[in-house]
């Protein structure tokens, strides 16, 4: 017999959370990128756990779909990423608080 | 939820050592991968994290008799998503160290991390001491005792049922890909609706840039 259901949906509970936390902490566009990853990582193993639990296919198709949107979103997403630091000058010009945000390349500029 | 904990464990003790361990083993990667990211400084490292959490994700795919979409995850996932992170990282030049020490905002890190403590402490309470019995009836077929495997369910499934939103992944994706090249292309100048947009002097340089070249100017001139 197999491990129970509970389990693996405890498990997607903490990977959600902490997925969470590093969406609200960091700073960095791009590891909040990896963070949303990781929240959506432990959808699709709730999802999966629910398909076995109930036997039932569906959830297993979601878990598909859920693939394509999260390569959907990350393309878009990264895309905007190259857009915001190729139009941001560079951090010794133009701004008063360029302390602030050099130490975080890659966020968004405190304006 | 003692009760339902108590429950849960013995039912664990029922499991066969060899799950028991993969799903232990798949455990610890995930949630060691998933810390990695958040406090990781360096964002290669957290993307060298995220492959580990996404690697332990398929193991528990495959452990629960999803072996199409272990493989999918993978694939798609650890050799095309990351990749394309790694390559942002790089094509940015933001691969260094950051201090994590100072806080971005006041009160943000206790902030988030009551609301996430609690957040979490809701979805194990759902998840452990309910009780899933919804009644409703599959409408997608069993996932387990299907001739061919869970490849074939899936892509019955897929081909049947979800046939029209399986479509519309497919414009979806045509979507995003148009909607990044749009995004990424360097607006050239007198052409298109950037015209009226100025690129301030300098932007897309690295920011250490203009110092690395007066370091080789003074190279030179040496």
């Amino acid at each position: 017999m197999s491990v129970p259901g509970q389990w693996f949906l405890a498990l997607g509970a903490v990977l959600f959370s902490i997925g969470a936390l590093g969406l609200l902490v960091r700073r960095n566009v791009l590891v909040m990128f990896m963070c949303v990853e990781l929240m959506l990582n432990a959808a699709n193993l709730t999802f999966v756990t629910f398909s076995r639990m109930l036997n039932d296919i569906a959830g297993q198709v979601l878990v598909f779909f859920v693939l394509v949107v999260a390569a959907a979103e990350v393309v878009v997403g990264l895309g905007l990423v190259v857009a915001i630091f190729r139009r941001r000058p560079p951090p010794a010009q133009g701004l008063t608080r360029s302390a602030d945000w050099t130490a975080y390349p890659c966020s968004m500029p405190p304006i | 939820m003692s009760a339902a904990v108590v429950s849960a464990m013995s039912m664990l003790a029922t499991a066969t050592v060899v799950d028991r361990l993969v799903f232990v083993v798949g455990a610890m990667i995930i949630l060691g991968g998933a810390l990695g990211v958040v406090i990781s400084r360096n964002p290669v490292h957290a993307a060298l994290m995220l492959v580990t959490t996404l690697f332990g994700v398929a193991v528990l795919f495959v452990e629960q008799q999803a072996n199409f979409l272990a493989a999918v995850q993978v694939i798609v996932y650890a050799g095309a998503i990351v990749v394309l992170f790694l390559f942002v990282i790089m094509f940015l030049g933001v691969d260094r160290r950051e201090n994590l020490g100072e806080e971005p905002l006041p009160a943000q890190r206790p902030l988030a991390i009551g609301l996430v403590v609690l957040g979490l402490a809701g979805l194990l309470l759902l998840g452990i001491d309910a009780h899933w019995a919804v009644g409703a009836r599959s409408v997608a077929g069993p996932a387990a005792g299907q001739a061919g495997g869970d490849v074939a369910a899936l892509g019955r499934s897929v081909f049947t049922t979800y046939l029209f939103p399986f479509e519309a992944t497919a414009a979806l994706l045509v979507i995003a890909v148009v909607g990044a090249v749009v995004l990424a292309r360097r607006p050239r100048p007198g052409y298109g609706p950037d015209e009226d947009i100025e690129e301030p002097e300098g932007a897309g340089e690295l920011p250490g840039a203009e110092r690395q070249d007066a370091e080789l100017d003074d190279e030179v001139t040496r």
